[in-house]
């Protein structure tokens, strides 16, 4: 019955237009609950049953403002999830930022050098991103004003595959909203 | 360009032209027709001759060739122990339609490694003909496969073939399929299926889908396409990185990690209508999603509550439960295909390695154990392999048997990622890099035979094959 149905669809729409564009309202923000985020056109349009219908991200929010004359990248070494004693300076100082400003949160993007499987990759970013989170908290951030993520391999800083390129990659930035 | 045709169709229709009346009784052939695929009418497709079509065809044949059709960039390697020799001429009406049939389903039955397409000479023929089988089997054509297409009052196609065992010389039957112009490639996909279930008595995968990601400049794009990598059309066009697509077990829907809100979340998107939901956007990281055989619900990685770790979660959305509980790093999921294992990647013995648990979670088995570095299972749909890459040198695609536990590499690449099996459980997709550049490539589980898909140029990667059409 339903193969019947979607026959019918497949021979209306025949000569139609090839697929239609949906745009997307925003893209998804803050955390929680799962639903929907696009209902923008049915999308019955098309000829056949190969056809396929694009979608359209939007961009994301651009930085918002944390302390001034802060660095807000930090190193790691191959294979290291270990945030090192020199950044300890720049660590206080964003945590005392986020105590003085309740109202304002933090990203900590972790990520790496290209080597390897994505999905691991992303996962041992979010280890980077998560050991900046507890050093954070350790100096008295609050949890709340924190969210740690991984960007995996996906957004190197520095393109190319020499161990200069990936020594910047591996890395944690602090993005503030 | 679809005026033109049509016109020429009308125009180049003369009496001179109609073929002789079909040889065979059509009525008591086994011939079955596929308005849409999606149906099945068990009533003879020629009950009656159709002059009209005929006519057709004959102008089709007359009509001249049309420039600049798609060229097949399909490179096989390697040699199978035992290849299928076949014909396959070009169908009748083939170079005044859209698409040429005929190459589709040659380079489709190259691809599998289990066929070698013998030459056939300039003899015209398509399903109406009653082939000479001793002039095929001087060619050493095993089989023979011959069809027509013809465009309808309407728009729609009409493709026709059949294929006949020259060693026996005995008719193996054919099928017509009516079709809109966007789902030609899907038919020449559906006669290879079915010369491959023929001939091999396996079910073929040409007429499946492939999901794949390609970046060129700042722009990420979520593709699908035809088995061989061709027809591509895009999903989502997004500013920032996609990653691990992986087709619903009904062929509908795709989940995948998308960044576009500046953080990993996971939505299941309908490819056909273009509607998607966010399935997980928690706190942290939400990736890596694995759907269930029964299509319910998903294996994920969060990292909700510090770290990655597995977590299963409705394909509705609502509260993931937590399956792994572990200070080490848990991600990769996959189900196997009877539903009741999760396979996936954990650090908790000091380097990445494969490990096998119950679907509801509990205690995890190892399951690789040569090299440091085992990442991104796949399991067969048959559940007979795991292939997965491992660090042995460079990143190689490696096939194990589970039954045996025996590991064979099976590429000469070294930086393979992310395969994927096809439904049939007789290829499977992979990326990796060849001669500087991106690229897709299907090899068979033994690596003999190897193929580089077509696609998007660029940086592609990230394949998912899809199950097979309903």
């Amino acid at each position: 019955m339903i193969k019947r149905v979607l026959m019918v669809a497949a021979l209306a729409v025949v000569l139609a237009g090839c697929g239609s564009n949906v745009k997307l309202d925003e893209p998804p923000a803050g955390s929680g609950a799962t639903g929907t985020t696009n209902g923008a056109g049915a999308g019955t349009q098309g000829a056949g049953q190969s056809t396929v219908t694009q979608v359209q991200a939007g961009t994301p929010g651009a930085d918002a403002q944390g302390p001034v004359g802060v660095g807000r990248v930090i190193l790691f070494d191959f294979d290291s999830f270990t945030v090192k004693p020199e950044y300890q300076g720049l660590i206080d100082q964003h945590a005392r930022f986020l105590q003085a400003n309740r109202g304002r949160s933090v990203s900590l993007e972790g990520n790496t050098d290209e080597r390897g499987s994505r999905e691991y990759n992303l996962a041992l970013g979010q280890k980077r991103a998560e050991a900046v989170r507890r050093a954070l908290t350790l100096v008295g951030a609050s949890d709340a004003q924190i969210e740690a993520v991984s960007f995996g391999e996906e957004k190197p800083a520095v393109a190319g595959s020499s161990e200069e390129a990936y020594s910047q990659n591996r890395r944690v930035e602090l993005r503030y909203r | 360009m679809a005026a033109r045709t049509d016109t020429q169709f009308e125009t180049s229709v003369s009496p001179g032209l109609l073929p002789l009346p079909p040889a065979f009784d059509w009525a008591a052939r086994a011939f079955i027709r596929h308005p849409t695929f999606g149906m099945t009418s068990h009533k003879p497709l020629f009950s009656s001759p159709d002059w009209r079509r005929r006519a057709l065809l004959g102008a089709l044949a007359a009509a001249p060739a049309l420039p600049a059709w798609a060229q097949f960039r399909v490179e096989v390697s390697g040699v199978g122990l035992r290849q299928l020799p076949i014909a396959l001429p070009v169908f009748r009406g083939e170079d005044g339609a859209p698409q040429k049939i005929s190459a589709i389903v040659r380079a489709d039955l190259e691809r599998s490694g289990q066929f070698r397409v013998v030459d056939s000479g300039s003899d015209a023929m398509d399903e109406t003909t009653r082939p000479d089988m001793a002039v095929w089997r001087q060619r050493s054509a095993d089989s023979l496969a011959g069809g027509s297409i013809a465009r309808l009052g309407d728009g729609r196609f009409d493709v026709r073939f059949r294929l006949w065992d020259v060693v026996r010389n005995q008719d193996l039957g054919g099928q017509g399929y009516v079709v809109p112009q966007a789902d030609l490639r899907l038919a020449a996909h559906k006669i290879a299926d079915y010369i491959y279930e023929k001939l091999t008595g396996e079910k073929g995968i040409f007429s499946t889908r492939l999901a794949y990601v390609t970046k060129g400049g700042s722009r990420y794009t979520l593709w699908v396409a035809d088995s061989d990598g061709e027809n591509a059309q895009a999903a989502l066009s997004s500013p920032e990185s996609i990653i691990s697509p992986t087709w619903s077990p009904n062929g509908a829907q795709l989940a995948y990690v998308s960044f576009e809100a500046r953080k990993p979340v996971i939505y299941v998107h309908d490819v056909a209508t273009g509607r998607r939901r966010l399935l997980a956007n928690f706190k942290g990281s939400n990736s890596a999603p694995a759907w269930s055989p029964d299509g319910r619900s998903l294996a994920v990685t969060l990292s909700r509550d510090g770290g990655s770790q597995l977590y299963l979660i409705s394909a509705g959305g609502g509260e993931p439960r937590r399956l792994t509980q572990s200070p080490s790093i848990d991600t990769e999921p996959v189900f196997s295909p009877d539903g009741a294992s999760i396979y996936f990647v954990s650090d908790r013995g000091g380097a990445p390695q494969i490990y096998r648990m119950p679907a509801g979670g509990g205690a995890a088995q190892r399951v690789t154990f040569s090299g440091g570095y085992n990442v991104s299972p796949a399991i067969s749909p048959d559940g007979r392999y795991l292939a997965y890459v491992s660090r042995t040198g460079g990143y190689k695609l490696h096939v194990m048997e589970l039954a045996s536990g025996s590991v064979a590499a099976v590429t000469d690449t070294a930086e393979d990622e992310n395969p994927s099996f096809a439904p049939n459980s007789r290829l499977i997709v992979y990326a990796t890099r060849q001669g500087g550049r991106d690229v897709l490539m299907t090899t068979t589980l033994d690596g003999k035979i190897k193929a580089r898909l077509a696609g998007q140029g660029g940086d592609i990667r990230e394949p998912s094959w899809g199950p097979f059409q309903r």
